[in-house]
């Protein structure tokens, strides 16, 4: 397969996530909006999602103050931002434009499909739209995209690359949703166990569609320790960071049987791994959440990278 | 521009009568009620859309995914009309060939004083860097795009020839695929040739001008410039239709006496290239330096023969529209054989009298840019006002050797889907001759249509449509 198509496939299952992903966040932010503000120590959450995207800075140049509708703006239909849903979608979709011979009609379609209905969005009056609507909306167009490519894709290397797409960024969109909770409750570590902590929590694993999920797994209290092993270390939840890890190992050793030949990036992945599946939560926490994610955030990136020297430039394996 | 109908050819009938060739058509268009064929309309245009056929045009404002309009009225050639134009199609590409093969090399038909050199040698798709190189088979053109037009039951005249890279087939193929799917009991009704044997002899033919260095299957690839060029669709459906890697120059490196390809898997060698993409982009070592979209080196490894490049860099100079008249010569000089398919005729500007002739009646005749193409930089001198006429009385003047001038010809018409039924509307025909190890002509063509009343142009770019072309079996 021609390295470049190998690349536009990646990007198309990475846009697709993070348009997810970015819908997710939406969602948080507009719970978390709902919830009485204390004042005091409490930072505005709202930039705490924007700083978890990354685009805090981008959005106060632009929109200056931090308000609902500007968030959703920016978050949703700003095609200015690289990590706006509509942005997101767009460039998922001219990825899979430019490969389109590699992709079943029903992936195509599914996307396609979204694309046109955005653009509607884009004509309709905004006061008619409910922010709810469009999170769902979202989730909807990308549940179509992949399964579509779950159910019709040939099993071929133009899969895995793009099971490496889905698993390289939700690995990142995990660690970013989780430090988004860090951000929050930075200023006073006194709230943590609080009912209001827990709330949050709460808001945070039903951005993951976790809620349930949870109750089932763990029963009993919310604890900072269960939802972190839960999302970091749980073999079950496939949001999970060790989830993704295991996804991405996945797909490299289809990838190398395939090819006939092993590839750094399948070791540089299966030492992460190794290591995820030996952590402790209590280890985690005496890292420091925020350093762990950070961590985590940078080596899945080396993976990343190891998977674009390796496939996707075309140079000698 | 718009024209009186009155003495131009409707291909549907014989004076007042229904030519039998049309009366299934005519039947099916009768009984087809109004709200049945707005629905197939719509069905046809959502076929195309979301097989995502678009035309794209950046840069102009509004959707850059156009779609070029289908209409579901078929234009029928009997099996005799075809056979003629089959022939005449085939010797026209040999002759072509023949030509470039000869300029770039003995120079026969310039030295037999048939040609006038300069013509050839200071024509600006004339490229030096390949003077005396010989392609595998000696073929230079090897999908040929010849525009016939008709003006009576048996005139056909050639508008003009494209050697380099024509584009439309997606559209001659898909037509028919949309056809076959909407109105599936006319292919009962109606014996009608199939067209879709053409990427399959596309493929035979690219592959059967690999170089003599290529041991084993040739790796063929298509060239493309990338998503953003208006032809891009058409890319991509030929490039799976055939099963080969759609390319760009970024996925291609040269590297000792080859051209390779980056893949998955490591350097894969590169044998033919179909590309889409002028020459000059080819190679910015040996055209334009500032080409993005071509290949450092591939010119030097073209000229040792590890790579064939289709068309050839160089063919351009034989659809030059200051060669085109002299392509019946060519039937004749190089075949020995009378030409089957006659040129519209036709006044060089650069020739003094025959430019004298022009200048004088600008008001009937059609002016061209020797190297203009899609129907821009033309003069319509009867539909044209005096300012018009004057501006390019001016131009000419002042560089007569860039302009030819045709008369208007009466084109024939074909009927059409219009708001009230059926009308009559102006059409031309792009058949695609496939030159390889052999010869290669499917029964059939793009057949484009002026949808507005009375226009004659034809260009996609100009508000143009398509319709299935159908050549029926005796």
């Amino acid at each position: 397969m021609l390295s470049r198509t190998a690349s536009h496939l990646y990007w198309m299952a990475r846009y697709i996530e993070r348009a997810e992903t970015t819908a997710r966040l939406l969602q948080v932010g507009a719970r978390n909006a709902l919830l009485p503000d204390i004042g005091g120590g409490f930072r505005n959450d709202w930039e705490a999602i924007l700083q978890a995207t990354g685009s805090l800075h981008a959005f106060r140049d632009k929109y200056g103050e931090t308000k609902q509708r500007n968030i959703e703006t920016f978050m949703f239909f700003d095609t200015e931002n690289p990590s706006s849903v509509a942005s997101c979608l767009a460039m998922a979709r001219e990825n899979a434009r430019v490969v389109r011979t590699a992709l079943t009609s029903q992936v195509w379609d599914g996307l396609n499909g979204a694309y046109q209905e955005l653009q509607e969005f884009h004509r309709t009056e905004r006061s008619r739209m409910q922010l709810t609507d469009l999170t769902e909306w979202t989730m909807n167009a990308c549940a179509l995209a992949r399964g579509g490519i779950a159910s019709t894709q040939l099993r071929n290397d133009g899969y895995y690359f793009m099971g490496l797409g889905f698993s390289i960024e939700r690995g990142d969109n995990t660690a970013r949703l989780l430090d988004v909770k860090y951000y929050v409750l930075l200023p006073s570590l006194s709230y943590v166990g609080s009912g209001l902590d827990q709330t949050q929590w709460v808001t945070l694993l039903r951005s993951m569609s976790a809620h349930r999920a949870f109750n089932w797994t763990y029963r009993g209290e919310i604890t900072a320790a269960k939802i972190a092993h839960f999302v970091i270390l749980n073999t079950k939840f496939p949001r999970s960071l060790l989830n993704s890890v295991q996804m991405t190992v996945d797909s490299l050793d289809h990838l190398s049987r395939g090819y006939g030949q092993p590839s750094r990036a399948q070791s540089v992945a299966r030492a992460l791994l190794a290591e995820l599946a030996e952590a402790q939560v209590e280890d985690i926490f005496d890292e420091g959440l925020h350093e762990f994610l950070t961590r985590f955030t940078r080596q899945n990136a080396e993976i990343a990278g190891t998977i674009q020297d390796t496939y996707l430039q075309g140079e000698p394996a | 521009m718009t024209q009186d109908l009155s003495g131009t050819f409707n291909e549907m009938m014989n004076g007042a009568d229904i030519r039998a060739a049309y009366s299934n058509l005519e039947r099916w268009h009768n009984e087809m009620p109004a709200d049945l064929r707005s629905l197939k309309q719509h069905e046809a245009e959502n076929l195309f859309r979301r097989v995502g056929i678009t035309f794209a045009v950046y840069g102009e404002g509004g959707d850059p995914e156009r779609l070029i309009p289908f209409d579901m009225f078929p234009r029928v050639f009997t099996a005799a009309e075809w056979r003629r134009l089959d022939r005449g199609i085939r010797q026209r590409a040999a002759a072509l060939n023949a030509f470039l093969a000869d300029v770039y090399d003995r120079r026969e038909i310039i030295r037999a004083g048939r040609i006038p050199e300069h013509l050839v040698t200071r024509n600006a798709a004339f490229e030096k860097a390949v003077v005396g190189v010989r392609p595998p088979r000696n073929v230079w053109s090897h999908i040929v795009g010849i525009d016939i037009v008709r003006t009576g039951r048996d005139q056909f005249y050639v508008l003009e020839d494209n050697c380099r890279t024509p584009s439309g087939v997606s559209y001659m193929l898909q037509n028919r695929e949309i056809m076959m799917r909407m109105f599936p009991q006319l292919f009962v009704d109606n014996r009608i040739a199939p067209v879709d044997g053409y990427a399959a002899l596309l493929k035979k033919t690219l592959a059967s001008v690999a170089p003599q260095k290529c041991e084993g299957e040739p790796n063929v690839v298509i060239l493309t410039p990338g998503q953003f060029n208006s032809a891009y669709y058409e890319h991509s459906f030929l490039a799976d239709l055939m099963g080969v890697e759609l390319v760009e120059g970024q996925d291609l490196f040269v590297e000792g006496d080859f051209v390779w390809m980056k893949t998955t898997e490591g350097p894969q060698k590169v044998d033919v290239i179909y590309r889409r993409i002028d020459d000059a982009f080819l190679d910015p070592l040996c055209f334009r330096a500032d080409s993005m979209l071509g290949v450092p080196g591939l010119m030097n490894v073209y000229r040792s023969g590890g790579v064939s490049i289709c068309s050839a860099p160089g063919a351009g100079v034989a659809d030059d529209k200051a060669i085109y008249t002299f392509v019946p010569e060519m039937v004749r000089f190089y075949l020995g054989e009378a030409p089957i398919l006659e040129n519209v005729p036709t006044w060089q500007c650069a020739k003094p009298d025959e430019c004298q002739y022009v200048l004088e009646h600008l008001d009937e005749l059609v002016v061209k840019e020797v190297h203009g193409s899609g129907g821009y930089g033309m003069l319509v001198g009867p539909k044209a006002d005096r300012a018009q006429i004057d501006a390019f009385h001016a131009k000419i003047t002042e560089r007569p050797e860039n302009y030819i001038a045709q008369p208007t010809l009466a084109l024939s018409t074909c009927p059409t889907f219009v708001e009230e039924g059926i009308a009559p509307r102006h059409v031309d025909l792009r058949p695609y001759c496939l030159v390889g190890e052999t010869i290669e002509l499917v029964p059939g063509g793009l057949t484009r249509v002026a949808l507005k009343e009375g226009s004659l142009v034809v260009n996609s770019s100009q508000g143009g449509g398509v319709k299935d072309t159908w050549v029926l079996a005796d």
